[in-house]
């Protein structure tokens, strides 16, 4: 389903943060890459939704070149993978629930499909009594999990959650990985960066660790080693 | 489209101080393009006014026959050069001239110890077009104006006198119009630019909004939408406060400009051309509203 071909990036100061990397993840797979900060995971993820180039090789969804894509493709593209950050990214002036509309607005889908869908999904995250609360007025467990609800609002095929947990307690952070799983069980390919042990160690999932730009180890049911 | 106009509504009010700010810009540069309207107007009204002052009176002897005089009119008429000729005779120029002198008894006197009219009867032409007074002047001086006798009646033709007058100030008033032109353009492109840069302020304090908006996949069109729906609305509600503001400017302006001896009231032509200037003033705003926003939008549509 997606595919790092011999992909390396540098930047235009010399600094080399992928090397020669090759990846293939299957559909409904849960992927978590590791690493310490520095080692390219992000820049991974920022290359799967072309919001960078690679200086070398090519990074495949379904067998197309992402970065060959035209700019109304990369929007279609970014439509079937969501994107989860670690510092939420939510609009400070919008509620809750519009929010996560806001991203169905964006796709183009109609205001019945949003009263209908919006509800739903801030159910799915345990949200349901707060959805008109604004961004200053959730935690940052809550916040994590407005941002997750809109990322796959759209039904993504894909969900990418960038460090998902790095700002969050232990609490937060098991609630946030189990509405992760709760996903990807119910089909979505789940790409996850983190540098939590705890997290990893509990998956029990595939697990791919990186180092200076470069994949140190790719395990079927990984721990965290580094 | 429904989601563009609101979201560019609600922008508009939610950045109601910097929304002001590009207003009050856009007014500046709106009162401008004004100005460029009336100065133009003003210009080319005292252009034409010059220009319909330039005539040729042909003054014939005062024994020129009556019938030589009409049909000389007659073959000027014939001219596709001339615009239209009125016939003074004899008897008309003596009225005229008393009418003209009424209080003026000593002259009065000394026309009546005359005896008999002094006045000859003139012909005043009109041409279509300035340029084509040469040649009636032409035509005037050649043989064709002869009487039929070979003698001339024609005592004087006054063409020559007040046209360089008139050439030079139609000069001068050509060259204040192109200077005062580039002068305006260029105050409008200035103010164009700023209009441009203070749209662009708006628009980065809602730069991370739009960086988000890329990832989560709107289209640049969405984007864009409502920014230039909300840059159409700074230009609409500048180009209201603009036509707003010059209805005093132009009650002040008035009497300087109708002093100036163009024949133009600017109160008079703003009222009469209030549709024209409506949508030139309102079109120019709704215009520079959306065209900065979008140019502006497109600086950080590139994620």
């Amino acid at each position: 389903m997606i595919r790092f071909d011999k992909v390396s990036k540098s930047y235009e100061d010399g600094v080399r943060v992928l090397d020669d990397v090759s990846i293939g993840i299957e559909p409904k797979e849960f992927v978590s890459i590791v690493g310490q900060s520095g080692a390219g995971k992000t820049t991974l993820l920022k290359l799967l939704i072309a919001e960078e180039h690679p200086s070398e090789g090519q990074v495949l969804f379904e067998e197309v070149s992402v970065h060959k894509l035209k700019k109304s493709e990369i929007t279609n593209l970014r439509r079937r993978i969501g994107v989860v950050f670690q510092d939420f990214r939510l609009l400070p002036d919008k509620t809750a629930y519009e929010n996560v509309a806001f991203a169905m607005e964006a796709a183009g889908r109609t205001d019945e499909e949003i009263a209908a869908d919006v509800p739903h999904v801030l159910q799915l995250v345990d949200l349901e009594d707060k959805m008109t609360h604004f961004p200053s007025q959730l935690s940052g467990g809550e916040k994590q999990r407005v941002a997750i609800a809109r990322a796959i609002i759209n039904q993504p095929d894909v969900l990418v959650a960038d460090e998902p947990t790095g700002n969050l307690d232990p609490m937060n952070t098991q609630d946030v990985v189990q509405i992760l799983k709760k996903i990807n069980d119910l089909g979505t390919t789940v790409i996850l960066t983190t540098h939590n042990k705890g997290v990893i160690d509990n998956l029990e999932r595939r697990v791919i660790t990186m180092e200076k730009g470069k994949v140190l180890r790719d395990d079927a049911k990984g721990r965290y080693k580094l | 489209m429904k989601r563009m106009m609101r979201s560019g509504f609600v922008g508009f009010w939610r950045n109601s101080f910097v929304s002001l700010a590009s207003v009050v810009i856009m007014v500046v540069t709106l009162v401008l393009i004004a100005v460029l309207i009336f100065g133009s107007a003003i210009l080319s009204a005292s252009l034409e006014k010059l220009r319909g002052k330039v005539d040729v009176t042909v003054y014939f002897n005062t024994d020129a026959p009556e019938s030589e005089v009409l049909s000389l009119k007659k073959s000027l008429e014939a001219m596709s050069e001339v615009g239209s000729v009125s016939y003074t005779s004899r008897e008309k120029a003596l009225e005229d001239f008393k009418v003209r002198h009424q209080g003026d008894e000593l002259t009065l006197q000394a026309l009546d110890e005359l005896g008999e009219n002094p006045l000859g009867a003139s012909l005043n032409v009109l041409a279509r077009a300035t340029s084509e007074y040469e040649g009636i002047a032409k035509f005037l001086s050649g043989q064709d104006a002869l009487g039929g006798a070979g003698h001339t009646i024609i005592d004087k033709v006054n063409y020559a006198e007040n046209k360089t007058a008139i050439d030079k100030l139609s000069k001068v008033i050509d060259s204040a119009r192109a200077v005062g032109i580039a002068i305006v353009l260029l105050f409008a492109f200035i103010s164009v630019l700023i209009t441009f840069n203070t749209i662009q302020i708006v628009i980065y304090t809602a730069r991370d909004e739009i960086s988000l908006m890329r990832l989560v996949g709107a289209s640049p069109m969405y984007i864009r939408g409502p920014f230039v729906v909300a840059g159409m609305m700074y230009g609409a509600a500048a180009g209201l406060l603009t036509l707003l503001l010059l209805v005093p400017f132009v009650w002040w302006l008035s009497p300087m400009t109708d002093a100036f001896g163009t024949g133009v009231r600017l109160v008079d032509y703003y009222r009469s051309n209030f549709l024209e200037v409506f949508f030139i003033i309102l079109g120019s705003g709704v215009f520079l509203g959306a065209s900065s926003a979008f140019l502006a939008v497109k600086k950080f549509l590139k994620v």
